[in-house]
């Protein structure tokens, strides 16, 4: 591959049938810095989470009110839960499906007649979430194929992926695309203690890690609570839920044994307790603030000091986790972990340990720039090899298809099912940890076939008047293999041969 | 005809014509199937078999303790969860069997990493870069031992030296003959591609008929494995992944859901087995258990052991193998999780050399090298 070629596959997002390659592949990259936007046309009428956390509630209100008004019988003490756990039950039979599988509805569970009208209001709701899903997922889609910088936007979808969330439980199908929205892209740019705080703190990742419904045993909340159930037994147990604070250390920012220990996660979850979501989960009863937005509630934190790696963090509410973040968002491990992934994702599976250090120092010296360490990865020979050195995975497959056909606006339903059956489902990794980034996870067997399938649909809805054979020298000038040339010449129709180059062994790689 | 049933059909009459003989011989000296389900996420053992006998259980387990209390009584000190009334039955038949206190060598607690140790057979994450399932391969008494993961990708403890196919049901339209013979062609001089392409559509051959069922459920799963795994040239090994079962948050009514699931899907396997049942071999683990205490969202967090379960025509079931550590906080590991006390790489490597009749020691030494001292648990399956 010419670098132009690289620039535009590996680093951006694949050539546009009619782009020209830019002459200066490392300027165009760079300067990409200066003309990506936050904000773009392409994804104005996204739902906020605002919007879609306004939904959640009013649910979860009429949820309320129904067994208050006795149209419901009232919870049994032993389902004693937080506002959201009945969904997350929901999700359970979902989630039993393999991986790979396409998602389907909860199993129907066994409902008496007075369950009717919430079933209804449920239905509603998870219509609702669906909706917003899917439209984000379309909008998302069109950016990608609109951008004027596609190395930003492969950026954004990066950091999704490290920051994930999966649009599994009710209370975040909605809700899981407005975090690349509203927490990663506008800080892609920034310094990564920018884009942490900002993660940390959305309602996406709070609902889906558990953290909104966090409770410090002493804080005034967890006194009563223990209080009243000393006294009267047997009532709803509230307290600490280490489940983000583990997951931050683990996946977002140090990496998994890099010397942070069960006490320390421990600790870090006290901190962070009274993180929650105004008009959801803990926050629903906390007041202020539009339902959605980030609410530090006083009453369910730990109060006191904490000591987290040997440091010792004062009493301070919501800044004291703040400051917990702030360091470990520079931290050399935090470092050695992100320069990590990102070599993985430019320059192999196994990535090279010298450019691995070069962004690690890079990332280091400027306190966590991203833009900085995005120059060092532009700057590493490592990344500008000859021959492909990824396996696109199946977003990138589908965008780089989509791209090629010149295709600028997508039906949000049509690529939420294409990726369902290539096997990614958009923002929906099933496992905090993301989706891996290596050809193992992805060079199977069926999931070749399902690209074969794929290719073929796309090629049936394509335009006529594409001519693969100009469209494949186009988009890989001078570097198409005689093999792929021959079997495009070869095909038995135009259409046949479109579907040939979108399977073809340049597009399968990067 | 289209493609795939003429695949299929030239592949019946390569049975009966030359090959026949030879595939009959294989299938004489290994009718036996084995059966992988993962349950990604740490399953909690003590929700799923409860230690209802041990005095501490009720306390340490407050809500969480009522369901499974009242499920089906394994012993004066187990109970199964309600939701596996499959599992309960297949109990009184002695067909299963429940192992507890049980983990893997790992003994920290996180997913990615347990899992990886749960799936390679080493003694800490990332030391192997193969599968133990892969290894397995190499040492079944079979020429032709083949191994399917029900997923469109191949999961870790799958990957390795032998080759092993993948398949999912899709909803996409099946692509025309015509263009999957060109794909062949253009895929001819790509190693990797070539290879995954001969894969998918040998696969594809012997699947022909299954994709309408579309796997929209557990139950569903378990019937496309076992059609995957009942032919005579099908797949002696299938590896089946299911998620959801971190139960951070809300675990009662999730996990009953789960194990609903699970129960459904060994319900599948065993009938759509039919007489093979009696030749197959059902594992199911995690990679790890949860907190004994329940948290403070009616949840578990990451924990150590927890249970492991058989299911299968041979096993010497109706039992359930423990030493028991107890649940008083003394006895607890770190003073919060389950303490292990059995060794799963031993409960593994016993089950299935018993299973496929391979020496205990061999098996041990193949799939967890870095346990090959600890003796494989024998007993486990009628021999």
């Amino acid at each position: 591959m010419s670098e132009s070629l690289i620039a535009m596959n590996r680093f951006g997002l694949g050539a546009r049938g009619g782009d020209t390659a830019p002459a200066r592949p490392r300027t165009w990259l760079v300067d990409q810095f200066a003309r990506f936007d936050a904000h773009p046309a392409a994804l104005a009428t996204a739902p906020t989470s605002r919007a879609v956390a306004t939904e959640l509630a009013d649910y979860q209100q009429q949820r309320r009110t129904m067994r208050q008004d006795g149209t419901l019988p009232p919870k049994r003490a032993a389902m004693a839960a937080p506002p959201s756990a009945p969904m997350s039950a929901m999700a359970g039979a979902a989630d039993m499906m393999p991986r790979g599988v396409g998602a389907a509805d909860g199993a129907s569970r066994g409902a008496s007649p007075p369950d009717d009208a919430l079933k209804q209001a449920r239905r509603f709701a998870r219509r609702q979430s669906r909706d917003d899903y899917a439209t984000l997922v379309g909008l998302r889609t069109n950016a990608a194929l609109t951008t004027d910088a596609p190395f930003v936007e492969r950026l954004v979808h990066f950091w999704a992926n490290h920051f994930a969330v999966s649009a599994d439980k009710l209370t975040v199908v909605g809700l899981a695309g407005t975090l690349e929205m509203e927490a990663i892209r506008p800080h892609v740019l920034g310094t990564f203690a920018a884009m942490l705080d900002a993660v940390e703190r959305h309602p996406a990742m709070l609902l889906y890690l558990d953290q909104a419904v966090s409770v410090g045993p002493d804080s005034p909340l967890g006194q009563r609570v223990a209080q009243r159930t000393a006294q009267n037994g047997n009532l709803r147990k509230v307290g600490l839920n280490e489940n983000l604070a583990r997951e931050i250390f683990e996946l977002h920012t140090m990496g998994v044994r890099t010397g942070y220990t069960q006490a320390d996660v421990t600790e870090f979850a006290r901190a962070m307790t009274g993180w929650t979501v105004a008009g959801l989960g803990r926050g629903a009863a906390a007041g202020g603030g539009a339902p959605g937005d980030f609410r530090f509630a006083p009453n369910i934190h730990q109060p006191g000091a904490r000591m987290i790696m040997g440091k010792t963090y004062p009493a301070g509410g919501e800044a004291q986790a703040q400051a917990v973040l702030a360091d470990i968002a520079v931290h050399p491990a935090t470092a050695t972990h992100l320069a990590t992934k990102l070599a993985r994702h430019f320059a192999g599976d196994t990535p090279p340990p010298a450019m691995v250090e070069r962004l690690r120092t890079a990332f280091l010296r400027s306190g966590g720039d991203l833009p900085t360490v995005y120059r060092a990865i532009v700057d590493s020979p490592e990344a500008w090899v000859d021959a492909p050195v990824k396996f696109r995975t199946p977003w990138e497959w589908s965008i780089a298809a989509y791209r090629a056909l010149g295709v600028k606006q997508v039906q949000p339903l049509a690529v939420v099912g294409l990726l369902n059956q290539l096997g990614q489902p958009v923002w929906k990794p099933g496992q905090p940890v993301g989706y891996d980034d290596i050809a193992g996870s992805w060079a199977g067997p069926d999931a070749v076939l399902r690209r074969v399938e794929a290719a073929e649909r796309f090629a049936t809805r394509a335009s006529e008047t594409i001519d693969a054979r100009t469209l494949g020298t186009q988009l890989f000038p001078a570097a198409l293999s005689p093999s792929t040339t021959q079997s495009l010449a070869r095909a038995e129709s135009p259409g046949q041969a479109l579907a040939l180059l979108l399977v073809s062994p340049e597009m399968m790689r990067r | 005809m289209d493609r795939r049933s003429f695949i299929a059909r030239a592949g019946a009459v390569g049975l009966l014509g030359s090959f026949a003989p030879r595939m009959a011989f294989a299938r004489a000296a290994t009718p036996k199937r084995f059966v992988f389900i993962i349950q990604r996420g740490a399953a909690d053992g003590l929700g799923i078999v409860g230690a209802v006998g041990d005095p501490a259980f009720a306390g340490a387990r407050g809500d969480l303790a009522a369901d499974v209390a009242s499920g089906a009584k394994l012993d004066a000190m187990f109970a199964l969860h309600p939701a596996m009334t499959t599992g309960a039955t297949l109990y009184t038949q002695g067909q299963a069997l429940f192992a507890h206190a049980i983990a893997s060598p790992y003994r920290d607690r996180s997913h990615f990493d347990g899992q990886n140790v749960l799936e390679t057979g080493g003694a800490g994450p990332y030391q192997y870069k193969d599968g133990w399932l892969n290894r397995l391969l190499g040492i079944v008494p079979t020429d032709d031992a083949k191994a399917i993961a029900v997923a469109a990708t191949v999961p870790m403890a799958l990957r390795g030296r032998y080759d092993v196919a993948s398949y999912a049901p899709s909803s996409l339209p099946a692509a025309s003959d015509d263009l999957l013979a060109r794909v062949t062609q253009l895929y001819q001089g790509d190693a990797q591609l070539h290879a995954l392409w001969n894969e998918a559509t040998a696969t594809r051959a012997l699947t022909s008929d299954l994709a309408q069922d579309n796997g929209r459920n557990a139950a569903a799963t378990g019937s496309l494995a076992a059609r995957l795994l009942a032919p005579a040239n099908g797949a002696r090994v299938a590896m089946i992944e299911t998620g959801g079962w971190d139960t951070h948050a809300g675990q009662r009514g999730r996990l009953a859901a789960q194990l609903k699931g699970l129960d459904a899907m060994i319900g599948a396997l065993r009938t759509g087995l039919g007489p093979l049942w009696a030749a197959t071999l059902v594992l199911v683990a995690t990679e790890f258990g949860r907190t004994v205490a329940v948290n403070g969202t009616g949840g578990t967090d990451h924990g150590q052991a927890s249970a492991a379960m058989l299911f299968g025509g041979g096993v010497k079931g109706g039992r359930v193998v423990s030493d028991w550590p107890g649940l008083t906080q003394a006895s607890l590991y770190e003073g919060r999780d389950l303490k292990p006390t059995t060794q799963l790489d031993a409960f593994i490597a016993g089950a299935v050399a018993d299973h496929f009749a391979i020496d205990p020691a061999k098996a041990m030494a193949a799939l967890f090298p870095a346990s090959a001292k600890v003796a494989a648990i024998n007993g486990l399956i009628h021999t």
